[in-house]
């Protein structure tokens, strides 16, 4: 039985970094110290969504949230809160709301899909799970036929939320009607796109309900073994999913003959070890047979042709996790949030010089604009917006002038915005355009897995070129060049990540040309952040 | 340590992670990490010659595996790898300060370990920690919302850690 209070502690490991784990201990020798044990249940939870408050607090059922940023906060917040059951005003958070979608009016906060249960239960704790619907939605595919679980699916207009937005009912439609003995399934958790820890929080907070989505995955298409292919940098998202899985285990809920249906399904965790290229789906089955990551050629797809070349599915963690909800609600339901052509919701990472980082879901179609100033509280110390970056590192950049864009799967090809894994990464005036391309163009440089030419040469080429823009020595012809270079990486790299090294690099040179020029022409950095060198005078040789 | 050692403890971590795989061929990397782990920071070579022998592969392929992941390394490392992000979302709330910070606390660059064998710097990639940026890694334990200042302090806590306990 809970007992009357609940204090619920953000604990992921966002939180952790701002002293979660260390405040809540705390709080439990101080409800000690007044005698309230029998009274108050002091829970782990996952993410509360923000970090500028500190560690939230959340009481129920009071439903207060509070920030505490230091142990006096403990002492005041025990002694109001608790023992007077007064509220204490200036460490209470006002909630960041859910909005209602501009197409579908009916929809509310409480419609959060993916993060429907962070922050509401311990992950580590599967009861929690089952009992906010948890599993519910397995025993109810477990009597569907695997055809009408993928009709289901492909109604919903559920898009991969990794970033490439492939249908996914189209996905396991492949692979359901390979005829193979044997199939996989893999949860893609290898969250290195700069920006983005929108997996590592649900892995963090609601673990189970990717389990759930990748076991209804395995049915549907008849697969009897799945691997979440987690970074190995994840410590805390390895160590919650691992206790997920082992719980799972102990309840019946993977292994064999699964709530005495006859399906059976066995699920293990698998780490990488650094390297951003194991993102991409065939990388990432190369890694999981015990090779280096480098990306295979395609045709044969994963459905197909995937791990140890049998049909495989291979989805992010969002994705996933969305599945439950979609097949207990219904397609229709899903299709009432979001836009047209992009249903549902969209976990977004807000970062970057912003007042409140952290992480928010909102319907698709969201626009940039709400997810920085609603969201994101607006620009960090009073300084202007000059960029925004959107979808990661792979994604686009717009100016301050372009926010309106709405974030959903068409954006790109209208409004220049790429929804990407939902990454929104502010960048204030007192940033370089050059500074940022370069910062930027070495991520890609380092992670470049060097398989083909066009990337490994064309990264290292676009960095030096831009290394010579920051130290005033830049030119027209070379501005040109890098135009040459990222539209040669674009038609002729092997795999997606060097294909899509063009897209922030040249979004950068079109909006911000004028900076570069002014780098060549006025021989300065309009922000200040370049350090030129003095010309040095020529030597006789 | 002799080959017999190695030969010795890499089977018996082999064995015991093999158990934890769905399929035979699956578990390289999660051995290569309990190796690592082992050691404290690095693998041995002599590891990928047992490897060899235990897995079928060939040398080459387990060299080009043990090289290819930033996070493995054939070169002792020092006991605390601090592992800092470079990324953008941290390099435009300060990162760079940071790393500055580092290095210039530390006397050395990516790649190096300091002279008392204590820290190895390494770059890394985003964290996916972004919500309190600038971001680093040691070991297993992160540190946000850096500054200048508080690398100079973190530093100089686990040095005066390690003093103590050498005493």
């Amino acid at each position: 039985m809970r007992k009357p209070i609940t204090v619920l502690v953000s604990v992921d490991s966002n939180s952790v970094l701002l002293g979660a784990r260390h405040f809540k201990n705390y709080l439990v020798d101080r409800l000690a110290y007044y005698n309230l044990t029998e009274l108050v249940d002091v829970l782990e939870t996952g993410s509360l969504g923000r970090y500028d408050r500190g560690v939230l607090f959340l009481v129920l059922p009071d439903n207060t949230l509070y920030g505490i940023k230091n142990t006096n906060d403990i002492d005041r917040f025990v002694e109001e809160q608790l023992l007077k059951g007064r509220p204490v005003k200036d460490l209470a958070v006002e909630e960041v709301k859910t909005p209602k979608s501009v197409e579908a009016k009916k929809v509310t906060e409480e419609e959060r899909i993916v993060l429907k249960r962070a922050g509401k239960i311990n992950p580590r704790n599967i009861e929690e799970y089952i009992a906010l619907d948890g599993y519910q939605s397995l025993a109810k595919a477990l009597k569907m036929r695997p055809e009408e679980i993928i009709a289901e699916i492909k109604e919903s207009g559920l898009r991969g939320r990794g970033g490439a937005g492939f249908p996914t009912g189209l996905k396991w439609e492949f692979t359901m009607k390979v005829n193979a003995p044997e199939k996989f399934v893999i949860c893609n958790a290898d969250e290195g796109e700069p920006g983005t820890f929108k997996d590592r929080l649900i892995m963090e907070g609601d673990p189970h309900s990717v389990i759930e989505g990748m076991l209804i995955a395995g049915y549907a298409v008849g697969a009897n073994k799945g691997y979440v292919y987690i970074r190995g940098e994840y410590y805390e998202s390895v160590d919650n999913l691992r206790t997920a899985i082992s719980q799972a285990y102990e309840y019946g809920l993977l292994g064999d003959n699964i709530l005495g249906s006859g399906f059976s399904f066995d699920l293990t965790v698998r780490l990488g070890a650094g390297a951003y290229v194991c993102g991409e789906e065939t990388a990432l089955i190369e890694s999981i047979e015990g090779k280096a990551g480098r990306p295979r050629l395609k045709p044969p797809y994963p459905p197909v042709k995937g791990l140890f070349q049998k049909p495989t599915v291979v989805n992010n963690v969002e994705t996933f996790a969305s599945v439950p909800a979609i097949l207990l609600n219904g397609s229709n339901w899903f299709k009432s949030i979001g836009t047209p052509s992009s249903p549902g919701t969209k976990v977004f990472s807000l970062c970057g010089n912003l007042v409140r980082r952290g992480i928010v879901e909102a319907p698709m179609g969201t626009t940039v604009a709400d997810l920085i100033y609603k969201y994101g509280g607006g620009i960090e110390g009073g300084k202007k917006l000059k960029m925004v970056q959107t979808g990661g590192a792979a994604g686009t950049f717009i100016k301050a002038e372009e926010i309106s864009a709405p974030m959903d799967f068409d954006s790109f090809k209208t409004h220049g915005a790429s929804l990407g894994s939902g990454v929104i990464l502010a960048i204030d005036d007192s940033h370089c355009a050059v500074d940022v391309a370069l910062n930027l163009m070495e991520f890609f440089a380092h992670e470049s897995c060097g398989k083909c030419t066009p990337c490994r040469e064309g990264t290292r080429l676009i960095v030096n070129m831009l290394k010579e823009f920051s130290k005033g020595r830049g030119s027209h012809e070379m501005l040109d060049n890098l135009y040459n270079v990222a539209y040669t990486m674009q038609n002729s790299a092997f795999c997606g990540l060097g294909q899509s090294v063009p897209v922030p690099l040249t979004s950068l040179l079109d909006r911000f040309r004028d900076e570069f020029e002014a780098h060549i022409d006025a021989l300065e950095c309009p922000s200040g952040v370049c350090k030129f060198e003095k010309k040095k005078k020529k030597t006789k040789r | 340590m002799s080959f017999e050692e190695v030969k010795k403890t890499v089977t018996e971590i082999y064995e015991r992670v093999k158990l934890e795989s769905l399929e035979e061929r699956d578990n390289l990397i999660n051995i290569l990490h309990a190796i690592q782990e082992h050691y404290g920071n690095y693998i041995p070579l002599e590891a990928a010659e047992v490897l060899k022998e235990l897995t079928g592969k060939s040398l080459s392929e387990i060299y080009e595996v043990l090289t290819f992941y930033t996070m493995f390394s054939t070169r002792r490392r020092g006991k605390y790898i601090i592992r800092v992000c470079k990324s953008l979302p941290c390099h435009v709330t300060g990162g760079a300060a940071v790393i500055e910070a580092l290095k210039n606390g530390l006397g050395i660059d990516y790649g190096q370990t300091t002279e008392d064998g204590l820290f190895t710097l390494e770059e890394s990639s985003c964290l996916g920690l972004c919500g309190v940026s600038p971001v680093m890694l040691i070991n297993d334990e992160a540190y946000g919302n850096l500054t200048p200042e508080k690398v100079f302090q973190i530093i100089e806590e686990i040095r005066e850690r390690e003093r103590s306990d050498v005493k």
